[in-house]
């Protein structure tokens, strides 16, 4: 009998319960504008589709007026060596800011394949000789349809490629000096 | 004043509408129902630019380009699932607005299962534990022996 008379404890803890939903939805919250101040909800973070495949052909025009070749045929099936594809245009302002990183891979022989997106040769042409060239060839998507084949968000974007032309990794957006010591090299390194 | 004003909401909400839909006709096929079938794979094509909006429902580039070679393939009498297949295999899951199930995303298709499972699991043990409760408690040894001591004193 004294034991109907206790006071029935789940119950009055679930007097709490609103409390404790109000907390959870603040921390969630929280959490949630943290998460949106490192970026860590930043698509271009998700992984490429392509990570581990073959990358996609590219068959398209070199780029008139400045004097590069286009990719060889099998530029991309078996380079040989690991090689950068990277995805760029004169009227891209992040494209200004990542070129010192290109020169600099380019100053240490990393091979740099270009593929001028949506542009015009001239304005490409005359970007070149401004910034400096760093690419062993380069071709014209004029029309974005090879960009579409490697999953492209926009310009800059970058994929590294192996020796057996299989895609290791990508990086979309401009690349940093960071990004160069903290991803690319030892990428580099595994894979040179 | 009052319907007046709520006329003038309801109609630019309608022009907005009105706006947002990728009418124009020059991107549009000339067979309405393979515009149709283009209209019905584009909306279900994330825009990787604008993330939250269909490739139907967005102005972006890269939005327009993703139209354009949906309407190819569909006038090139792909199905429907070839078409989606054919993006999916470049930009990955992120880019289906209805996400597909593997092991990557089943967490997120699991969640109403579990959390129904949860409120099943809570709802069975407080019902046992009510019904543990309803009798009256067994008697205790001493009781046991009093009511017998009644019984005998009774007749």
């Amino acid at each position: 009998m004294s034991e109907a008379k206790r006071p029935p404890l789940p119950r009055r803890a679930l007097l709490w319960a609103p409390l404790g939903l109000a907390a959870a939805g603040g921390l969630g919250f929280w959490a949630m504008l943290r998460g949106m101040r490192d970026g860590s909800y930043d698509p271009r973070g998700v992984p490429s589709a392509l990570i581990g495949k073959p990358a996609p052909r590219v068959v398209l025009p070199a780029v008139e007026g400045t004097e590069l070749p286009g990719f060889a045929p099998d530029a991309l099936a078996s380079p040989g060596g690991p090689v950068l594809v990277n995805f760029w245009a004169s009227w891209c302002v992040p494209c200004v800011v990542e070129h010192p990183q290109l020169m600099a891979l380019h100053r240490r022989g990393v091979r740099i394949l270009g593929v001028n997106y949506k542009d015009k040769a001239p304005d490409a042409a005359r970007f070149l000789t401004r910034y400096g060239n760093p690419f062993q060839a380069l071709v014209a998507d004029s029309e974005g349809r090879v960009g579409i084949e490697y999953g492209l968000y926009g310009v800059p974007e970058t994929y590294l490629l192996d020796g057996g032309g299989i895609v290791r990794w990508r990086w979309a957006g401009p690349m940093t000096p960071d990004t160069l010591s903290a991803e690319l090299e030892p990428l580099l390194r595994r894979h040179a | 004043m009052r319907a007046l004003l709520l006329a003038m909401v309801l109609a630019s909400l309608l022009a907005s509408g009105l706006a947002l839909a990728v009418g124009r006709p020059s991107e549009m096929l000339p067979d309405p129902a393979a515009e149709a079938r283009a209209q019905e794979i584009g909306r279900e094509l994330r825009c990787m630019v604008c993330q939250n909006q269909s490739i139907e429902d967005s102005e972006a580039d890269l939005a327009r380009d993703l139209r354009r070679l949906v309407r190819e393939r569909v006038a090139a009498g792909e199905s429907n699932d070839a078409v989606r297949e054919y993006v999916h295999a470049r930009y990955g899951d992120f880019v289906l607005l209805r996400p597909p199930f593997n092991w990557v995303t089943a967490p997120l298709w699991a969640i109403p299962i579990l959390v129904l499972a949860g409120g099943a699991l809570t709802l069975v043990l407080m019902r046992r534990r009510t019904a543990g409760r309803i009798g009256p408690a067994p008697l205790t040894e001493a009781e046991r022996a009093r009511l017998a001591a009644a019984l005998e004193e009774d007749p």
